[in-house]
């Protein structure tokens, strides 16, 4: 039997092959009679297509087709997400189309697709398409799209709003504010960030003539998803005709949950053609084509009692949701977002408000952390700012609010199963030194630095989702997950899952569970994920979902193997199934020293000579479907410092501790490299990140790394990180999930850090991303205030 | 990128006659601006002229108290260099600070000066140390050389081979770097010569220049106290997303106090 592989530090599997080289993603898939694709895109934030002439490209060499929207009349792309405002009335769901329809509503918005034999006559080509614009004026800002006579993008939509939509008891939450002895309130604006995966987007069609079938491989988070949406919604096709492969993935950060516009024109452009069709995303095109994240606009307040006890939050958000209803922007601000305004406290009653609006930008949707860093941020900074006010100590207000009995009814829907949130806070006070900070402030001082330190106790609702309470909530599709464990005649073992990985390492995560509880050697178990032609099903990879849900998935088919194991090995060693015990890979008959492995077992099951065939079939393959009863809570407390020269604005990270809970885990060091990139991704949307739209042109400022910020290994501390388990309540594993922690966390904690150190000028507030410009600024902005 | 014509000349000569024929062609000469730019069909030159292969344009020379760069000598050479390091070693340190480890090993001293972008370094140090520009046809002082955004004094069929650099008594260069790009959003060259002291600056407007008033000052007294502050008018320097006008103005006055800093060593 092997040592215990679940909590061992395994390196990744995976690693291998991306480090040499030898991965194969989207663009590396070459087909034969391949053609390639470039899109023609607006350049303008709201425009009329007046006409678009394609001659000249058609004529162009090697041009093999040039479609726009007359030619490519399907569905529109679906929102997976229906949400009902709070007049009852279902959100506003205007035609998403993949090739634009009389009008372009941002800068990027795809127009006309030219395909040709190769990738350079292809872009020739598209240089020569001529579009006539009527160009109309723009509104890309979240607070000025409601404004009056603001331009209007969508006739079904008056007033540019999608719905307005609240949760919580609003009369009893200005009754607990009536009563208050102190409110705090803030303004925060949660800044637009642009996802940057390291692998742009990438999608290449195939039709076959041969059974009238297509396949489509994809850089996607989710197959099965992309699949069902665009088969049943988009273009009609019948599911079992379409394959849908996401082989290596180059990171998704949620940006490739979606179905995109690319992906159907070039599977359906594949059938116009008869030859498969290539289309790589650009750098700068991803920029202007990717779903973008956040940008939420939000007053909190925070009713306490004279000790600081919360008594009621109130919340209105203004959520902007881009030019269209991107796969899951509706839910973002609503479902994955108010339900987690309790936090990590027993706020009685809490009301949210939040209204969703279009503008002239890039579609907005889930990114790593989805609602929940919104959220967080809300929370975790008025609450510091209420301990300012109150005059507490960050720490000790946190602590007099926790919620302490599990489980939890929140008064925002969610039950959150377990935790401890004191475990969590203290260690990371005593990892992060705090006792020893105004020591180190005082040596700053003396530099002429200003140091701070700020707190996020942060939680989120992960394992998305009981699919029940999806569907009451609005979701239009299960939330569940799907697994398959398939023994091998001669004892090694293949699992098929509907989770999908794309820089997390599940082929060695979930191999670790499996080979764990097969007593297999680590080595003896692939991972098979990403084809659906391969796998049973699968709801995809997002909301830190794989582990608490495709991992149980797995779990219960391996439950299933190892109960037929039993049948077999009674027969095998003649004795009843239910003197058979079972641990890691070995059959005992109870009280004797007789015993079966797995290998032997699978063996029989595949060579059934001597095999009970009247009562059981032959074969050792089992899958399970696995929908969680409950979704999982991590949680955990960060504490950050940072070091701030006003002379130039710039801010240092000097320390960033984070204590997570994510239950069990699986494999510490994987785990590790979670919350770090998580982290980063955090510090990114604090400290650097900020997508800019120019607010009379309406044109992307940040579209490229010359003025987008992407947080680099400079920006960043040596990260300290720990772990405290509570475990999951409802899962066997007893896992949570982690992927998208650290990019909720960090944010507050940072802002909660910068504004401790500017509390000299009397600054509470400053906005995301506290550039040095921004800083400089808001200091020399607080200084005149002062002076005059 | 479009598709275009590569030649790699071996002698200076066979670079001249290549690009008295090419009128849409384009010098190479490390390619760490000019090949981002084809890459983005921003620039479609028909032909490039890579002078790579001109021997003669690389390496670095000491002759008495001067030191002569040749033109295609990457960064990362000066970075290195012994004599450079001895000699002059804010121009080591700013060779050594430019772009990452890649754009230091392709970058040329040459292709930067002759490029004139306005957030490049090595502009700082050829004006602030007062250096020689060496072409085919003559010898360009710093102070007659950069004219204005991408604009030098070069004309056509012209082409840099050597930056000649004068030693100084103390020189510093500090720069505030765009959080994004991570080019100069200001950089500050400072160097006490015999001939009184020099400040250069570079990212902050459309062409490296001069701070006049902070060399008066600190001709007068050579210390970090002495730089005075708000000598740059704003309405005269770049704005953008990372920086305006005023900021840029301010980070002038810190970072030419931080390049006496290092200059005097403290």
């Amino acid at each position: 039997m092997n040592a215990p592989l679940i909590g061992a530090r395994i390196e990744r599997k995976e690693d291998y092959r991306f480090l040499t080289g030898a991965g194969q993603y989207t663009d590396d898939v070459t087909l034969p009679g391949q053609t390639h694709a470039v899109f023609v895109r607006s350049p303008h934030a709201h425009a009329t297509l007046k006409s678009i002439d394609k001659s000249k490209a058609l004529k162009a060499p090697g041009v093999l087709a040039v479609f726009t929207g007359e030619d490519l009349k399907v569905g529109g792309l679906p929102c997976g997400w229906l949400i009902t405002d709070v007049n009852g009335q279902p959100m506003k769901e205007p035609v998403h189309p993949s090739l634009a329809q009389g009008k372009v509503r941002h800068v990027g918005d795809q127009v006309a697709v030219v395909i040709a034999e190769t990738l350079d006559q292809a872009q020739d080509a598209a240089g020569l398409v001529e579009v006539d614009y009527g160009v109309l004026p723009s509104v890309t800002s979240t607070d000025k799209a409601r404004a009056k006579g603001a331009p209007q993008l969508h006739e079904i939509a008056p007033d540019n709003t999608c719905y307005v939509w609240a949760i919580g008891d609003k009369a009893a939450c200005d009754a607990a504010f009536s009563k208050a002895a102190h409110v705090t309130k803030l303004d925060l604006v949660n800044n637009r960030l642009i996802p940057n995966a390291i692998e742009p987007r990438a999608a290449n069609g195939m039709y076959s003539r041969a059974d009238d079938s297509y396949t489509l491989y994809v850089a996607s988070q989710n197959p099965h998803v992309e699949r069902l949406l665009m088969t049943a919604f988009v273009l009609g096709l019948p599911e079992h005709k379409v394959r849908v492969v996401a082989p290596d993935v180059g990171g998704g950060f949620g940006s490739k949950i979606y179905l995109y516009a690319e992906d159907v024109v070039v599977t359906w452009a594949s059938k116009q053609i008869n030859r498969p069709v290539k289309w790589t995303c650009e750098r700068s095109e991803s920029f202007v084509s990717d779903a973008h994240g956040r940008d939420h606009v939000t007053t909190v307040e925070l009713a306490m009692d004279k000790d600081g006890k919360f008594l009621g939050m109130r919340v209105k958000t203004t959520a902007n949701v881009g030019a269209y209803l991107s796969t899951f922007a509706s839910c973002v601000p609503t479902i994955l977002y108010a339900t987690l305004l309790a936090g990590q406290y027993t706020t009685p009653v809490i009301h949210c408000e939040v209204t969703a609006v279009f503008t002239n930008t890039v579609p907005v949707d889930a990114y790593r952390g989805a609602g929940r860093p919104e959220a967080t941020y809300v929370v975790e900074r008025v609450v510091e700012q209420a301990a300012r006010e109150m005059k507490l100590d960050p720490a000790e207000i946190r602590r007099r609010n926790f919620i302490k009995t599990f489980p939890y009814q929140t008064p925002v829907a969610l039950m959150y199963d377990t935790g401890d949130y004191e475990a969590t806070l203290s260690a990371a006070i005593k990892m992060a030194d705090v006792a020893g900070f105004p020591a180190r402030r005082k040596a700053s001082e003396a530099k002429g630095k200003l140091r701070g330190l700020g707190y996020a106790a942060y939680i989120e609702a992960c394992g998305i989702a009981p699919s029940n309470i999806a569907g009451a909530l609005g979701a239009r599709a299960g939330l569940f997950e799907a697994g398959e464990v398939r023994m091998h005649p001669t004892g090694s073992c293949t699992v098929f899952t509907g989770s999908h990985s794309h820089g997390q390492g599940h082929e060695t995560t979930f191999a670790q569970v499996v080979a764990d509880r097969l007593g297999l050697p680590i080595e003896s178990v692939d991972i098979v994920h990403g084809d659906t032609s391969k796998i049973l099903f699968g709801m995809g990879t997002y909301g830190s979902r794989s582990i608490a849900v495709g991992g149980t998935a797995i779990y219960k088919a391996l439950d299933k193997i190892i109960a037929k194991g039993k049948k077999i090995a009674a027969h095998l060693m003649e004795a009843a199934e239910t003197d058979i015990e079972y641990d890691r890979g070995v059959f005992k008959v109870a009280g004797t020293d007789k015993q079966k492995t797995i290998g032997e077992v699978s063996f029989a099951a595949y060579v059934p000579h001597n095999y009970p065939l009247d009562k059981l079939e032959p074969g050792l393959n089992e899958n399970a479907f696995y929908d969680p009863t409950n979704f999982t809570f991590p949680a955990g407390s960060y504490v950050c410092e940072v070091e701030i020269d006003p002379d130039t604005g710039v801010t240092k990270i000097e320390k960033f501790t984070a204590v997570d809970d994510f239950g069990n885990i699986i494999n510490p060091m994987i785990v590790e490299g979670q919350v770090h990139g998580g982290l980063t991704q955090g510090i990114g949307q604090a400290l650097l990140e900020g997508c800019k739209y120019d607010p009379e042109s309406g044109q992307l400022i940040t579209g490229s790394y010359m003025d987008y910020t992407m947080p680099r290994a400079d920006d960043v501390p040596n990260y300290q990180v720990d772990t405290r388990v509570t475990a999951c309540t409802h899962n066997p594993l007893g896992v949570k999930g982690c992927g998208e922690a650290g990019a909720i966390g960090a944010p507050a904690a940072l802002m909660n850090a910068i504004t401790d150190a500017l509390q000299v000028y009397g600054i509470n507030d400053l906005p995301m991303p506290a550039s040095p410009q921004t800083v400089w600024k808001t200091i020399q902005n607080a200084k005149q205030k002062k002076a005059a | 990128m479009h598709a275009f014509s590569y030649h790699k000349p071996s002698t200076l000569g066979d670079a001249l006659s290549l690009v008295a024929k090419q009128s849409e062609g384009k010098i190479l000469a490390g390619g760490q601006s000019l090949v981002q730019a084809m890459k983005l069909r921003l620039a479609s030159p028909t032909d490039l002229i890579d002078l790579s292969g001109i021997k003669d344009l690389a390496g670095i020379k000491v002759e008495g108290s001067s030191v002569t760069i040749g033109a295609m000598t990457r960064h990362a050479d000066v970075e290195n260099n012994a004599d450079v390091k001895k000699m002059i070693p804010a121009l080591a340190r700013l060779a050594g600070g430019i772009g990452d480890r890649q754009v230091r090993h392709m970058g040329t001293i040459g292709g930067s000066v002759a490029n004139s972008d306005p957030a490049a370094c090595y502009p700082a140090a050829v004006l602030g140390l007062g250096a020689t520009i060496v072409t085919n046809k003559r010898k360009i002082a710093a102070d007659d050389f950069f004219k204005g955004l991408f604009e030098t004094a070069l004309e056509t069929g012209e082409l840099i081979t050597a930056v000649t650099f004068p030693t100084v008594k103390r020189a510093g260069y500090i720069k505030f770097k765009n959080p994004a790009s991570r080019f100069a959003l200001v950089g500050v060259f400072v160097a006490e010569t015999s001939g009184g002291v020099r400040v250069a600056v570079t990212g902050a407007a459309s062409c490296v220049f001069r701070a006049t008033a902070i060399e008066k000052a600190l001709t007068a007294k050579f210390d970090p106290d002495a730089v005075p502050a708000d000598t740059i008018k704003a309405d005269t320097l770049n704005a953008d997303l990372h920086g305006s006008a005023e900021y840029r103005a301010h980070l002038i006055t810190v970072m030419a106090k931080r390049a006496v800093t290092q200059a005097v060593g403290k």
